[in-house]
């Protein structure tokens, strides 16, 4: 700033009067402009491999803005498939994930963690580790975790108690699934093949009045008398939200499209 | 230099020859200063932020297909717009540029200040901004609105951590904010409000939740050399230990662990000594361990290195290399004679079974854990130094020491923690002035901020900070100073303490560790307050004697505590007697001779109507679903009003239930009723045949 009025300064004695002026108001009205430029780290890799590949992390749900409860870890191989050992890998996402740490160089069994916190709008956040290989050229892997809002959240939450019991053909010693006891297979909410194709007033009467309202099994009971609306609506928000393959409709964001 | 400024001076003196030179140049030159000076105000105006973010939104509104219906309401309110709510203290300002937040449409808006909000149980009329993101309401630029400047401090909270805003109004757990949930949990669990006092807004103190154990007969429980590798690092002994790190050095884990152990007193009757005989069998010490469930509250650390088991009572991963066998014998005999107010339930196991169990968790041991710790006989000096550090450290904050009193508010008080101004913080070098930064910082690594700061280390993932963060920053002068009519109060703390012998039994068995009654206890288990409504005598009595299966998919199981006849009596009586619901007379539907064809209108029902099969079994041969309990004998089992109520609404007898309500017709619910009474178990039902 200093320096630009100076010049300005310099210039005046070959100006005239009414430049002068013009120049020397502009001046100090536009004091105002700071920049700020950001500083990459470099990595000094010490191996160099050919793929990298996702060990643990991918396709978790979190928060909208909060750290993913695992962290992501990716692993460096060779040609041959073995671990390559001080392989530099940085990790990208859309405008609002961060993560800690953001690049650094695999450890002795190839691999490198990184805690991955999503941005704050709700949708899937597509992420991306990349390495150089031997040849400068670079190879990259895409991971994609789902950001929940609140609404979604909430949804989750009514899932895991009143619907994954059936929904969710995984089975854990805390939660063993019913999925196969049931003769007439109730759809898995990331089955976006089928839900996808039904509307949000028919994902509200089939929750609300049975599987009967939409002449479907009578397995699936009412939950209209347990559940209130805002619930129902909470929970068709979050189906809404992990089905594979995505639902398009009008009124879901996505981070990265 | 001296070239430079010479120049400069010529330049400077050149500049005022041709502005102020001449008297009419002058006037000229003063006028046309004074003009500008005049325009800054109306320029200001006409250039500011939110005019050009608005006029954004209108080139943003203009191509799309509801257009006229959004500029329409955009023109309805453009300007400064502000919402106003004096009972709050909320000036916000912050909708004159957050153009689209009430936009339903705008949905796949992602740049801000555009985009819609986020669906919330709140509308922005009643709260307006700041009470949840906070940043300066008044405020007309997005500098002062989002950041902390000199004349406002208060900036917009990350994203991260806006459940804390919940917490604020909201003093019970929220579906909606399970960090929050969380972050509050853990002021509990890893004991924080043992040194941290947190007043909360109707008066009371939080309380923690973790128990740790008196360390007044420590010496009857182990030894010195596994207390010393213990205060080393306590996680090496068990990952999922609440007991923090606090970075002692050699000399002085070796003093405490002196001071420890010689302070310590013996109790009569906590330790006894082997039985002989011959020496017991490991896969049956193996089998009465998974049969008594010992896991439903023990963990125990796998090959493939996974924790598996609950978190109620410790890790039992290294037991054997920490308890002495005649302590543990004396603890598996009867645990409250050594720590009366335990959570372990009193199992009143025969001393063959003591045997079996000292001798498999014996064998659980871990020989690296103790291999390099090699004490002398302690020193009276190294005892007096080891009280000391005891007093220093305040190990009495959270275990009970003799000859150490526990210190009040050893630690900071946190009650408005998350209104600390910053002013009043010293950052580290090089960390963002923000609170947020500064509160996780100091959970992550307290002694970052001084190594003779006292807080010890604690081993968090990312997101267990993040809660605690979250948790913290809710403790707000917001959040006390609200008046009591606009705020969720916490639930008062139940001290439900049934009297007389039954009352004596329940707390000799913990019941309170699984089932909630009267308010108190854990939600493990069902709920018992209306026990007596529910069940029948006759069930109800062999149940305590030997628990069955009720519901095949749970790992958690009611265990066998071997209860005498008397006992099983005393306590069947005062369930019956006193655990009754006011809504329904037990004994006003019969638990038997139901109309055949009632009976079999209710087997229609339940398999066809209302597809029961889905989640119980009746027909073992048939059905298939078991996420409600087995009905196989409920008739025996149930209360027929019981069961009839609960078909009708099962939410009004239980809370939370996830059977779903039906809004069954009366008939129907009675049909059922008779079909599910005849279900008396499959002894008695071939009997019939």
């Amino acid at each position: 700033m200093t320096t630009t009025l100076a010049l300005n300064m310099r210039n005046m004695r070959t100006m005239g009067y009414w430049r002068a002026v013009s120049v020397v108001s502009l001046t100090l009205l536009s004091v105002a402009c700071t920049s700020k430029s950001a500083s990459v780290a470099t990595l000094k890799p010490t191996g160099f491999g050919t793929a990298i590949v996702e060990s643990s992390g991918g396709k978790q749900l979190g928060a909208t803005g909060t750290a993913l409860a695992q962290p992501l870890v990716v692993q460096v191989n060779d040609e041959q498939g073995n671990a390559v050992t001080g392989a530099a890998v940085e990790f990208k996402g859309p405008s609002g994930v961060s993560f800690d740490p953001a690049s650094g160089l695999t450890d002795s069994s190839g691999q490198l963690s990184t805690n991955v916190t999503l941005g704050d709008i709700a949708g899937r956040y597509q992420l991306l580790a990349t390495t150089p290989t031997k040849a400068q050229k670079s190879v990259e892997l895409k991971v994609e975790e789902i950001a929940l809002g609140y609404q979604q959240q909430v949804g989750y939450q009514l899932d895991n108690k009143y619907c994954a019991r059936c929904h969710n053909p995984e089975s854990s010693p805390e939660r063993v699934s019913n999925y196969d006891n049931l003769e007439v297979k109730p759809h898995p909410f990331t089955e976006g093949d089928t839900l996808n194709k039904m509307s949000d007033d028919d994902l509200k009467n089939i929750i609300g009045h049975g599987g009967p309202a939409l002449n479907k099994s009578a397995l699936m009971p009412p939950y209209g008398y347990t559940l209130s609306k805002t619930e129902i609506d909470a929970l068709i928000a979050y189906i809404r939200s992990i089905s594979d393959p995505p639902y398009h409709a009008s009124g879901l964001v996505y981070a990265q499209k | 230099m001296q070239s430079s400024s010479q120049s400069s001076k010529t330049t400077l003196s050149s500049l005022w020859q041709i502005l102020f030179g001449h008297p009419v140049r002058a006037f000229g030159t003063v006028s046309i200063l004074l003009l500008i000076l005049m325009a800054i105000a109306p320029a200001k105006n006409h250039f500011s932020e939110w005019r050009h973010y608005q006029h954004k939104y209108l080139s943003l509104i203009r191509g799309r297909g509801d257009a006229v219906s959004l500029e329409r309401r955009f023109h309805d309110h453009d300007g400064i717009q502000q919402i106003w709510l004096p009972q709050l203290g909320v000036v916000d300002r912050c909708t004159t540029c957050h153009t689209g937040l009430k936009e339903a449409s705008l949905s796949d808006v992602n740049t801000q200040p555009f985009r819609r909000h986020p669906v919330i149980p709140h509308t922005l009329d009643q709260y307006g901004c700041v009470m949840c993101h906070r940043g300066q309401g008044p405020a007309t630029t997005m500098e002062e609105a989002h950041s902390s400047t000199a004349a406002w401090e208060q900036p917009i909270l990350p994203a991260r951590y806006v459940q804390s805003s919940c917490g604020q109004c909201h003093h019970t757990p929220l579906t909606g904010a399970p960090q929050l949930n969380a972050g509050r949990n853990m002021l509990g669990r890893y004991g924080c409000v043992h040194c941290h006092t947190i007043k909360m807004a109707d008066g009371s103190t939080m309380k923690p939740t973790d128990d740790p154990p008196s360390l007044q007969h420590i010496a009857d429980k182990t030894t010195r050399e596994w207390v010393y590798a213990w205060l080393k690092d306590p996680q090496a002994y068990a990952v999922t230990s609440t007991m923090p790190n606090f970075k002692l050095s050699d000399a002085d884990a070796r003093d405490i662990s002196a001071f420890l152990i010689a302070t310590s007193t013996p109790v009569a009757g906590d330790t006894a000594p082997a039985t002989g005989g011959k020496a017991p069998d490991a896969t049956e010490g193996a089998s009465l361990y998974g049969e008594s469930f010992c896991a439903t509250c023990h963990a125990v650390q796998n090959a493939a290195g996974n924790v598996v088991g609950g978190d109620i009572g410790p890790e039992l991963t290294r037991v054997g290399t920490k308890v002495k066998p005649e302590w543990l014998r004396g603890w598996l005999r009867n645990p409250r004679v050594y720590d009366p107010g335990t959570a372990m339930p009193h199992y009143r196991f025969n001393d063959p079974q003591v045997s079996l169990l000292t001798a498999f968790l014996g064998n659980k041991a871990d020989a690296d854990f103790l291999a390099n710790v090699h004490l002398d006989a302690a020193t009276p000096e190294q005892i007096a130094h080891g009280k000391l550090l005891v007093t220093e450290n305040g190990c009495a904050s959270c275990h009970e020491i003799n000859g150490v009193k526990k210190p009040d508010n050893f630690a900071p008080e946190l009650t408005r923690i998350g209104s600390k101004p910053l002013t009043q913080i010293l950052f580290l070098p090089g960390m963002e002035h923000s609170l947020p930064d500064y509160i996780a910082a100091k959970i992550r690594n307290p002694r970052s901020f001084g190594p003779a700061l006292k807080m010890p280390q604690y081993t968090f993932a990312p997101a267990q900070v993040d809660a605690l963060t979250t948790a913290l920053l809710s403790l707000t002068d917001r959040a006390h100073d609200l008046p009591a009519a606009m705020t969720v109060p916490a639930k008062p703390v139940s001290n439900y303490q049934p009297a007389g012998k039954a009352g004596q039994l329940m707390s000799d068995l913990a019941c309170f560790s699984c089932h909630v009654i009267n308010g108190r206890g854990s939600d493990l288990a069902p709920d018992l307050t209306w026990e007596g409504s529910s069940v029948q005598r006759a069930w109800l009595q062999s149940f305590l004697k030997n628990p069955g299966t009720l519901r095949p998919a749970l790992i958690r199981r009611m265990p066998r505590f071997n209860l005498s006849d008397s006992d099983a009596n005393e306590l069947t009586d005062y369930i019956m007697t006193v655990y009754q619901t006011p809504a329904f007379d037990r004994d006003s539907m019969p638990t038997s001779g139901y109309p055949a064809a009632q009976v079999e209108q209710g087997k229609q029902l339940f398999y066809s109507k209302y597809g029961c099969q889905s989640c119980h079994i009746v027909d073992t041969k048939v059905d298939k679903g078991y996420i409600g309990p087995t009905l196989t004998q409920v008739g025996s089992r149930l209360t027929a009003p019981w069961v009839y109520h609960w078909l009708k609404d099962p939410q009004s007898l239980r809370p939370g239930t996830i059977e779903p309500n039906r809004s069954m017709s009366d008939e129907d619910a009675r049909a059922l009723t008779a079909f599910l009474m005849t279900q008396k178990g499959s002894g008695k039902q071939e009997a019939k045949k």
